[in-house]
C-alpha cells in the first residue's frame, strides 16, 4: 500500500501537551494543575438559556456568520469594552471556538512562503496552523526579564520584507503575561510602518488582574489590520460550548466566511442562543469568576515566594510560569520527576515554545484547597532536589 | 477591601488573617482591623458552622410556620416578633409581604414538641391570630451550598 498521507500534515509535530497527558493520565490520583481550561461550571442562567433553546426546538443551522443578535451583543460588547465599533453585518464571524478562528484567519491571510511572526511561549495552535497555510514562521523568544512582553526591539528584529502577520497572543498562555497600554503603543507604530497584519488572540481579556484588558485595536490605524479573536470559553466557563468569534475589517471576514461556509457551516447553534445570554447578562458571572481567580494567583504566588521559588508576577488568564532553571534539570524532567514523587501535574513549559526551558506552567483553574495541597507538594519538592 | 473579605468568609469563616492577607493582597493587620471593625458595626454577627444533622444520629425537627397577627396600638411588628424571637427553639423570625405577616422556624427535637410549641406557646399570644405549620421533610441547599453535592472535576487531566 502507497503512503496516503500528506507530506505537511506529518511533519507537524504532536503537542507537547498531548504527550504529558498520557503520562498524567497513567498516574492514578495525581492532582493535575494542568488545565486549561476554568474549573468553574457554565453559570446556571447561561446554561438555562442553552436547554430553553433546546426546548424551542432551535436545533437548525444558523446563518453561516452565526446568529444576528449574537453578532450584535459581540458588537456591543467590543465597543463598550474598547471603544471600537465593528459591523455585525459583516465584520463579525461566530466560529467554533477561537482556535477556529486562528485557523481561517492564517488560511485567509496567508500565501505560500509569508513570513509569519509568532511570539513565544505560547498557546500550541499558531504554528501548526500556519504552516498548514503555507506560513513560514519566525518565532520571538519572549524573555521572563521583559515579564514575557513582546518589546519593540525584538519585533523589528523579527520583521522582513516577507513579514505579513504577527500573532499577539495576550493576555498570554502559558505565561500569563499582559500587555498594558503602553506596551501595545510602541508596537502599535513598528505595526503600521512596515504594514504587517495582526491576529490579536484576546481569548483571556476578560481574565486581567491589573486595570482592564487593552485590546490593539483601540490604537491609531490598528483597527483595519487587526484580526481580533475572543469568545465564551474562558470568560464564561463554556470551553465545552465549542465558540468563540472574531472581528476584522469586511474584506477579510468575507473571505474568512468562505472557508468557514464550506468546513464549519456554522457554530453549535445551542451555543449561540447561551452565548446570547452570556453577554447580555454574565458580566456579575465574569466578576465573581476573576476574583476567584486573582485570590488563588495571589496565594501561588506568595507560596513560590515563601518556598523561593523565582517567578514573576503574571496578571493575566489563570496561569503562573515558575522558573526552575535553579534545579539543572530540563522543564520536562522537573514535571516528570515531580509527578512520580509527589503526584502532581505541571506542563513543562516547553510544550509551548522552545523559550519556555526553564519554566512549568502550573493553571490555577483549580480550588483553592487543591492549590494548597500541591504547593505543599511542590515545596517538599524543591527542599529535596536543593539539599 | 470590605466586598471581597465579607464574601471570602461568608463561604468559609475558617479561613486565618494570615491567609486572607495573601488573597486579598492586604496587609495582615489591616485584615485584622477590618474584620475587628465589621464586628463591632455588627456586619459580621457570628460564625456558624454549616450541619446536615440528617446525617448524624441526632435527631432534630424543623417546621416552618407562617404567622398572621394583629397589630395594636404601641405595638408594632417588631414588638411582636421580639416576643417570639426570644425563645431559643426559634431559629429565625422574619417579618414577611404577602399572605401572612411572620416567618418562624424552629426546631426541636420531635414532631410533639414543635406541635406544643405553636399550641401551648405561640397560639396563646395575644397578637397572634393564626398559625399555619409546615413541617420541613428534607433539606437540599442551605447557606447556598447544596448539602449533598459531590463536586467531581470531569475535566481532562492536561489540556493546552
Amino acid at each position: 500500500m502507497r503512503n496516503f498521507l500528506s507530506d505537511k500534515v506529518t511533519q507537524i509535530q504532536p503537542s507537547g501537551i498531548r504527550k504529558f497527558f498520557d503520562i498524567v493520565s497513567e498516574m492514578k490520583d495525581a492532582i493535575s494543575l494542568g488545565v486549561g481550561e476554568p474549573d468553574f461550571e457554565t453559570p446556571w442562567h447561561i446554561r438555562d438559556e442553552g436547554i430553553y433553546a433546546f426546548e424551542k426546538g432551535r436545533t437548525f443551522y444558523t446563518s453561516n456568520s452565526g446568529l444576528l443578535p449574537l453578532r450584535e451583543e459581540i458588537s456591543n460588547y467590543i465597543q463598550r469594552t474598547q471603544g471600537v465599533k465593528y459591523n455585525p453585518a459583516n465584520e463579525i464571524l461566530v466560529t467554533v471556538g477561537g482556535s477556529e478562528a486562528i485557523d481561517i484567519g492564517l488560511r485567509a491571510l496567508i500565501n505560500n512562503g509569508d513570513e509569519v511572526i509568532i511570539p513565544q511561549p505560547s498557546y500550541v495552535s499558531y504554528a501548526p496552523c500556519s504552516y498548514l497555510a503555507g506560513g513560514k514562521n519566525v518565532i520571538i523568544n519572549l524573555k521572563a526579564e521583559n515579564e514575557f512582553r513582546l518589546t519593540p526591539d525584538e519585533l523589528e528584529n523579527a520583521i522582513t520584507p516577507k513579514t505579513k502577520v504577527l500573532i499577539l497572543p495576550y493576555p498570554n498562555n502559558p505565561t500569563g503575561a499582559i500587555m498594558e497600554k503602553s506596551d501595545l503603543e510602541k508596537i502599535a507604530k513598528i505595526i503600521v510602518e512596515h504594514d504587517i497584519f495582526v491576529i490579536s488572540d484576546e481569548i483571556y481579556s476578560e481574565l486581567t488582574y491589573k486595570g482592564k484588558h487593552v485590546s490593539i485595536i483601540s490604537f491609531e490605524g490598528m483597527r483595519e489590520r487587526t484580526l481580533l479573536i475572543n469568545g465564551f470559553s474562558k470568560s464564561y466557563a463554556m470551553t465545552g460550548w465549542r465558540l468563540g468569534y472574531c472581528c476584522g475589517p469586511d474584506w477579510l471576514i468575507k473571505q474568512m466566511t468562505k472557508i468557514h461556509q464550506y468546513a464549519i457551516m456554522c457554530a453549535p447553534t445551542i451555543s449561540q442562543y447561551a452565548a446570547v445570554e452570556a453577554l447580555k447578562n454574565g458580566d456579575e458571572d465574569v466578576k465573581m469568576m476573576r476574583e476567584s481567580y486573582n485570590q488563588r494567583r495571589r496565594f501561588l504566588i506568595d507560596s513560590f515566594k515563601k518556598m523561593g521559588l523565582e517567578c514573576f508576577e503574571p496578571y493575566g488568564a489563570f496561569y503562573v510560569f515558575p522558573c526552575i532553571k535553579e534545579f539543572g534539570m530540563t522543564s520536562e524532567e522537573f514535571a516528570t520527576k515531580f509527578l512520580q514523587e509527589e503526584k502532581v501535574a505541571a506542563v513543562p513549559g516547553t510544550a509551548f515554545g522552545d523559550s519556555g526551558e526553564g519554566y512549568l506552567r502550573i493553571s490555577y483553574a483549580y480550588s483553592l484547597e487543591k492549590l494548597k495541597i500541591a504547593m505543599e507538594r511542590l515545596e517538599r519538592f524543591v527542599n529535596k532536589l536543593r539539599k | 477591601m470590605r466586598e471581597q473579605l465579607l464574601a471570602l468568609i461568608e463561604k468559609n469563616s475558617r479561613i486565618g488573617i494570615s491567609e486572607l492577607a495573601v488573597l486579598l493582597g492586604k496587609e495582615e493587620i489591616d485584615v485584622a482591623n477590618e474584620i475587628k471593625k465589621l464586628e463591632e458595626e455588627r456586619v459580621i454577627c457570628g460564625y456558624h458552622t454549616l450541619i446536615d444533622w440528617e446525617k448524624t444520629s441526632i435527631e432534630k425537627v424543623s417546621a416552618i410556620i407562617e404567622v398572621r397577627v394583629t397589630l395594636q396600638r404601641g405595638q408594632g411588628f417588631d414588638k411582636i416578633a421580639q416576643r417570639i424571637y426570644n425563645y431559643p427553639e426559634v431559629k429565625s423570625v422574619y417579618l414577611i409581604s404577602g399572605g401572612f405577616d411572620l416567618m418562624v422556624t424552629l426546631e426541636e427535637k420531635s414532631l410533639k414538641e414543635i406541635a406544643a410549641f405553636v399550641s401551648d406557646k405561640l397560639s396563646t399570644l395575644d397578637n397572634v391570630l393564626s398559625t399555619g405549620t409546615h413541617f420541613v421533610l428534607k433539606r437540599y441547599k442551605e447557606h447556598g451550598t447544596i448539602l449533598d453535592e459531590v463536586k467531581e472535576d470531569s475535566r481532562e487531566v492536561v489540556t493546552p
